[in-house]
């Protein structure tokens, strides 16, 4: 098992939530100081290193118009802690390639970024949250045509070295392909993809990547996980799927005591919470297919909030899965409990801050999961292991 | 409706009545034969509905994306019916699709008709000529949409099957070629100069996507254009207000 520190960067000093009606997207950046998002940015970037300190690797995100994260530009961020960190891998997690207009920039930016770490990035893809749509201009419809094109150019503007190359698709047209500089790890650096969708994961699974997913709880984490791995299966690429080709994303936080781990989970909520975003941003033309519209319209709970109802309480996210909050022994047996459901995971994804959870909560939970955690999920879920085999599965968790 | 093939498109089409050829391009909503001004325009012409590519019932190739790939389409369809003259008849972005065609064969069309079109760039740079109804809740868009919201909004609960899958679909089309440029080809604008046949714009005085200032800036664009408002009306007067809809279009067809 490998773990990542995941910071949102986000800005939390904002007025009364009922003030405004999204905080993504429309919020006008007035609200923003720029002299405080400079210390955050300082703050964040602390985090990350102690993180890796602690032998955590480090991972960061991109999103756009929002006081959710400040990242609209992520590979920015990744350039200074490709030059700051020293030995932690570097997740991007990811790139939205389907609102970028130029693929074979973002496989600069990657292979730029790869050789200053000396080979330590790992290079995510994203097809982007519905809210992204409106602040890159990027038409909903067609854009997971518009993802996989993208990505096949840019993994071929990496493994290409004998000059110009030229590529004529379907949405990207490029007449002199020849990135300099090319990537520190050879063919390229891993290449990850998020998908919350079971045609999405077989797809990713067919192509070999790594597959995250974000706040999928029990059952629709062992969908997802399921279909990737039938994915690589029908591909060819053998029974056994190696586990650190899965990976999953939840709150996380450990305390010493259960008090000061219930106090710290109560704020890491804020990321969920805080998700005020009407349904004109979070659910755009296209983005979602027709029949779930009409399940809308027919009075259907919200199917494309992102969050269910339950998750907003620190008990209620625990029973969904989507966060682990406690002392060590209850984190490690929450997390022991997802892994056995869904099939397995080699990676795994820490939300470890957000809002409120001020600098040495944040450090604190790090450390605590660092030390007193991670060892253990790292000799009960080695590396080697492959994901999926329900009897070895029920054997261990028994 | 019948459907014929064009090219790779399976074309849901329409028609009714006797007399001049009169083609109807719908807007956005989509059209159906139970379309109150259907009657009218049928008992004086053969009227001619198709339902765009991704509206209706009508396919969506992978290749197609943009107003001007519908004109296409309807080019061949003006072929295959052999339609030597006829009048069009365009709303909203049926309008626009009625200009790309009337561009590319002026001498083909004998009178214009556009309903609250939409297509061209008229204004400043730091606004947009139609609002983002895509950035604001339904009820906000009911509100530009009609000059009776309460009377004209469909019931999403109650509406059959089959009607709200269209409505989805066609909103999912209509982004797909709507989204950017925004509501609008930046070159029809330099084309219309080649319309030269008598058109009326028309739009409801409620209207609040197409406002009185645009739509005659874009009738200004064509050499023998003239505007007319239909009143307690919104952006579709063919619904809203039909028979005031019908006897003005009518009339103008006639003259």
């Amino acid at each position: 098992m490998r773990a990542w520190h995941f910071s949102e960067t986000a800005y939390p000093y904002l007025p009364p939530q009922d003030s405004y009606p999204s905080i993504r997207v429309s919020l006008p950046n007035r609200i923003y100081d720029p002299a405080k998002g400079a210390a955050l940015y300082d703050r964040y970037i602390d985090e990350w290193l102690i993180a890796e300190d602690e032998g955590v690797e480090i991972m960061l995100n991109e999103h756009h118009q929002t006081a959710t994260c400040v990242d609209p530009a992520a590979p920015l961020m990744l350039a200074a802690l490709a030059r700051l960190s020293k030995k932690a891998r570097l997740l991007i997690l990811g790139n939205p390639i389907a609102n970028r207009r130029q693929p074979v920039r973002v496989a600069e930016e990657m292979a730029m970024v790869d050789v200053l770490s000396h080979g330590r990035l790992e290079a995510g893809f994203v097809r982007g949250v519905p809210y992204e749509i409106l602040p890159a201009n990027s038409n909903p419809v067609r854009m997971n045509e518009r993802h996989w094109e993208a990505l096949d150019l840019i993994v071929k503007a990496w493994t290409h070295h004998d000059g110009p190359f030229s590529f004529e698709g379907r949405f990207f047209h490029h007449r002199s392909i020849n990135i300099w500089p090319r990537c520190y790890q050879q063919p390229h650096p891993p290449i990850w993809v998020s998908t919350t969708s079971t045609g999405g994961a077989q797809q990713v699974g067919a192509h070999g990547y790594i597959q995250a997913t974000f706040l999928t709880g029990f059952d629709t984490t062992k969908r997802i996980f399921d279909a990737y791995r039938k994915g690589w299966r029908e591909a060819g690429r053998g029974n056994d799927v190696p586990i650190d080709r899965l990976a999953y994303a939840a709150l996380i936080y450990v305390g010493d005591t259960e008090a000061k781990a219930r106090a710290g989970a109560e704020k890491l909520l804020w990321y969920v919470n805080s998700n005020k975003v009407p349904l004109h941003f979070s659910n755009p033309p296209g983005y979602v297919p027709v029949a779930m519209n009409m399940q809308l319209a027919r009075g259907a709970h919200n199917v494309v909030s992102a969050f269910g109802t339950k998750q907003g309480t620190v008990d209620g996210a625990i029973e969904a899965g989507t966060m682990f909050a406690g002392t060590p022994d209850q984190v490690l047996a929450q997390i022991k409990k997802h892994w056995h459901h869904v099939g397995g995971y080699g990676q795994i994804l820490i939300m470890g801050q957000a809002g409120f959870l001020e600098h040495d909560d944040t450090v604190h939970g790090i450390r605590m999961f660092a030390r007193e955690v991670y060892p253990q999920l790292k000799e009960l879920f080695p590396g080697t292991m492959p994901s999926g085999v329900t009897e070895t599965s029920k054997a261990a968790a028994g | 409706m019948k459907t014929i093939k064009i090219a790779d498109v399976e074309l849901e089409l329409h028609e009714s009545g006797q007399g001049s050829p009169v083609l109807f391009l719908h807007g956005a909503g989509g059209f159906t034969p139970q379309q109150p001004f259907v009657a009218p325009l049928s008992a004086k012409h053969r009227l001619i509905a198709p339902s765009h590519p991704g509206f209706g019932k009508s396919s969506l190739p992978e290749w197609l994306d943009s107003i001007d790939d519908i004109a296409h389409i309807y080019l061949e369809l003006l072929s295959m019916l052999d339609l030597k003259q006829l009048d069009i008849i365009g709303c909203s972005i049926g309008g626009w699709i009625a200009a790309e065609i009337a561009t590319k064969v002026p001498e083909r069309v004998r009178r214009l008709v556009m309903v609250g079109p939409v297509g061209v760039k008229t204004g400043s740079a730091d606004k947009l000529d139609i609002p983002d109804i895509f950035a604001m809740p339904q009820t906000d868009v009911d509100k530009l949409l009609y000059h009776d919201p309460a009377r004209m909004v469909p019931d999403t609960k109650t509406m059959p099957e089959e009607a709200l899958t269209a409505m989805f679909r066609g909103r999912e089309t209509l982004a797909l070629l709507v989204w950017e440029p925004w509501m609008h080809s930046t070159k029809l604008k330099h084309r219309l100069y080649r319309v030269k046949c008598p058109a009326l714009f028309m739009r409801g005085a409620s209207d609040g996507l197409v406002s009185e200032r645009y739509l005659k800036a874009y009738a200004a664009l064509l050499p023998n254009a003239r505007t007319h408002t239909i009143p307690a009306a919104g952006h579709v007067p063919h619904l809203e207000q039909p028979e005031a809809f019908a006897s003005t279009v009518l009339n103008f067809l006639a003259a």
